[in-house]
């Protein structure tokens, strides 16, 4: 099946876009404005709004009919296997399954000071009516906040005997991301930690897919809550025999 | 008072900050920290760094920190050598770097004119702050001044010349204040880097440089808009008070200055960040410099309806800390948040009543308000309205540095056109609702005067608590934001040492006077 954006008729195309350009607001920049439009494979772009940013730079918001189409069928996308079950079953599982309290060790890792992602998932409070791990029976949960250098991460982890790592990273600017958790992992390879743990990173701009190039168990962003993550880590762990 | 408050509580409160404040400022008043004393080496002159970037204040106090001499206060021992040597601050400090003089070879024998030897390097920097204080002072009454609330817009490039061009930008857009952000980490160096940055991680480094061409562009752009463009920035961390000098010889207005921030959210050490405080804010107090102080920050990690309270109660403390530093309310940007969760049934009118009741509570206060940011999601057009709603609050409610909230919170650092919708989503508010705050009274015992009411009954009794613990053990406890900080524990903490019964700092005389 193809497909392309729906408006208000199927397969009718339609998107809306918003961008600047670097020049004056003027009949020649709304025109610069619909060709790349028609570049980007739009079709008769309006363009609806324009308005002086400064001087030299205009921001256009354009619509128009976008005439690529997908094939939908054709695609695969790596999805985080096993089932999702909520706080009680979770406990639950753990109690039938692992038969002591599984520890999640949890951080935002590298220079990365925002604790939002974290938080969400481990606090007590957790997120939009999602408690977090804190609050799970089964679960002893220790948050070590932000700015954690992956070599103290990996130290605590060690003490606290951690059967799960989880890495929240939020600043993902110039891929700074990226270079933190591959060091993690290179990390972990090298205390001969990695086969040990089940390795979680998580944030907004995470994917599974993204997670699992990099080498971790699973990725989780945005749209996820404590008990798509624990669901995995405690089936993640009978299934890999680290009970 | 629009909201009808007990002012028998709210002076009640204050009386506990106070106290716990005044207990606070002892164990303050007896030590000193290797910050406070970097800020003394630049104050007095030194800057700069040598071949491995190593900069200078540093230089100057590992070593007299290697001597074990950090009690006697860095200024005593530079004065020293100045007057047996007879070099100014800044050679003191090369030779030192050199390897060519010892503090411990010479030893002070004269303190009197030890302390002479240094004045006129301090009255030199006294006299430049007072004159930024002056140029300030003279573009404000020159251009005049804003009635409604400051529009605060961030830069965040990484590179300062890519901040000028979206910081000028702002401006003609209409913002009155430019923040720049920091480079992720600064918090955690315990050195201030020296230069221009221009490859940092969502944001650049607190620099000298970076204050110096900021502030440049901001005055162009000022004269030609015709006002005047307040500059932001942040002291905070383990160089507190260097930053805050820095900022003030560079004529910063604005500084993020809490006295708690660092603890709970950095793991910095309590008595360094409490110690440091203090010189930071008796310096912004002498140039002038609006603080900005960091409870919004608590609604990142606890709940906005459950703990407000906190909020108020940490107003309280930072105010106490302020007058202690000879801050006066002016210039106290004390912070708060709209955080409240889109969900919550009646969300609106506690927001109201929080931003209302800080208005009462600190009528004299440029109150910093901070957009929502927890429940910005990316849906950039729920984010708009999310954003109108807190331009409505701050305008009824007068608040006066207003943060602007992006629509692409949550998604990336802002574009130049997020910016310019931010401004114009604001300036829409503030022209049709300007004077609707006049207009309205509150219902008498109603939700608003009723949720007030709870908030500040809870902070009293908070404050009660921790008059009785006093703040240390409060800290320990995890009683703000959920976080416990171990008074021993954190970063910074083999920087703080007790002062000796000689230890000279003349700034403290200079600038509290």
């Amino acid at each position: 099946m193809n497909i392309s954006p729906y408006g208000d008729t199927l397969n009718d195309g339609k998107v809306q876009l918003s961008f600047t350009l670097p020049v004056t607001n003027d009949d020649k920049g709304a025109e610069a404005a619909k060709l790349l439009a028609q570049k980007m494979g739009i079709n008769a772009p309006n363009v609806a709004h324009r308005k002086t940013l400064d001087g030299g730079f205009t921001f256009y918001v354009v619509y128009g009919s976008v005439s690529h189409t997908i094939n939908y069928d054709a695609i695969q996308v790596q999805a985080v296997e096993g089932d999702v079950m909520d706080m009680q079953g979770i406990s639950a599982y753990i109690r039938e399954n692992i038969r002591r309290p599984v520890v999640f060790v949890g951080a935002s890792t590298g220079t990365d000071a925002h604790t939002v992602g974290i938080d969400a998932i481990m606090n007590m409070k957790g997120f939009a009516g999602h408690y977090g791990l804190e609050r799970y029976e089964m679960v002893e949960a220790h948050n070590l906040g932000s700015q954690v250098p992956n070599e103290e991460f990996i130290k605590r982890a060690r003490e606290l005997n951690a059967d799960v790592l989880l890495v929240s990273q939020t600043v993902t600017q110039k891929d700074i991301h990226i270079a933190n958790l591959t060091e993690l992992v290179e990390l972990l390879e090298a205390e001969g930690l990695r086969e040990r743990v089940i390795l979680i990173c998580g944030g907004a701009r995470i994917t599974h897919e993204l997670a699992k190039e990099l080498g971790y168990d699973a990725g989780f962003g945005v749209g996820k809550y404590s008990e798509d993550v624990a669901s995995f880590a405690v089936q993640e762990i009978t299934r890999r025999h680290l009970v | 008072m629009k909201l009808n408050l007990n002012t028998q509580k709210i002076h009640q409160a204050r009386e506990y900050a106070r106290n716990i404040a005044l207990d606070t400022q002892n164990f303050i008043n007896a030590h000193t920290t290797e910050a406070v004393e970097r800020t003394v080496c630049r104050l007095l002159g030194i800057d700069g760094k040598n071949e491995i970037d190593i900069p200078m204040p540093n230089i100057v106090v590992n070593h007299i920190k290697s001597l074990g001499l950090l009690s006697d206060g860095a200024a005593l021992l530079i004065g020293n050598a100045a007057h047996m040597l007879g070099i100014p601050p800044q050679e003191i400090a090369e030779r030192i770097d050199a390897g060519t003089l010892d503090f411990s070879k010479i030893s002070v024998t004269d303190v009197e004119k030890a302390k002479t030897a240094v004045q006129s390097a301090a009255l030199s920097s006294i006299g430049k702050i007072k004159e930024n204080r002056k140029l300030r002072e003279g573009f404000i009454t020159q251009y005049g001044d804003k009635e409604s609330p400051y529009i605060y817009a961030i830069v965040a490039t990484g590179n300062i010349y890519e901040d000028v061009v979206q910081a000028v930008a702002a401006v003609r857009q209409g913002a009155d204040i430019i923040a720049v952000i920091r480079t992720t980490g600064q918090s955690l160096l315990d050195y201030v880097p020296y230069g221009a940055t221009t490859e940092g991680f969502g944001g650049t480094y607190a620099t000298q440089e970076n204050f110096r061409i900021m502030r440049h562009a901001l005055d162009e752009a000022g004269a030609q808009a015709g006002r005047y463009i307040r500059l932001c920035n942040y002291a905070s961390g383990l160089c507190m008070p260097e930053i805050s000098a820095m900022g003030a010889l560079e004529r910063l207005d604005v500084m993020l200055n809490d006295a708690l921030y660092g603890i709970l959210f950095r793991d910095i050490n309590m008595k360094r960040t409490l110690v440091d405080q203090y010189f930071s804010r008796v310096i912004n107090g002498f140039a002038g410099i609006i603080i900005n102080t960091g409870e919004d920050n608590y609604l990142t990690t606890a709940d906005a309806v459950e703990e407000a309270h906190t909020v108020l109660t940490s107003q309280f403390l930072n105010e106490q800390f302020a007058l202690l530093a000879h801050l006066p309310p002016a210039q106290m940007g004390l912070g708060h948040a709209f955080e409240i969760s889109p969900a919550v049934t009646n969300g609106f009118l506690y927001e109201l009543a929080q931003a209302q009741m800080a208005r009462d509570i600190f009528p004299d206060a440029p109150l910093k308000y901070m957009p929502p940011t927890k429940f910005m999601t990316g849906d950039i057009f729920m984010g708009t309205v999310q954003n109108a709603l807190f331009n409505a609050v701050s305008i009824i409610t007068n608040q006066k540095i207003h943060l602007l909230g992006m629509l692409t919170e949550a998604v990336h650092t802002p574009f130049m056109a997020d910016r310019a919708l931010a401004i114009e989503n604001a300036q829409y508010v503030f022209r049709t609702m300007q004077d609707l705050g006049g207009e309205i009274e509150f219902k008498e015992d109603g939700i608003i005067q009723a949720r007030a009411r709870e908030v500040l009954d809870k902070a009293c009794d908070l404050l009660v608590r921790i008059e009785k613990n006093k703040l240390f053990a409060t800290l320990e406890q995890g009683i703000f934001a959920g976080i416990k900080r171990g008074r021993d524990a954190g970063k910074g903490l083999d920087g703080v040492v007790q002062k000796s019964d000689g230890y000279f700092n003349p700034f403290f005389e200079m600038m509290l006077s």
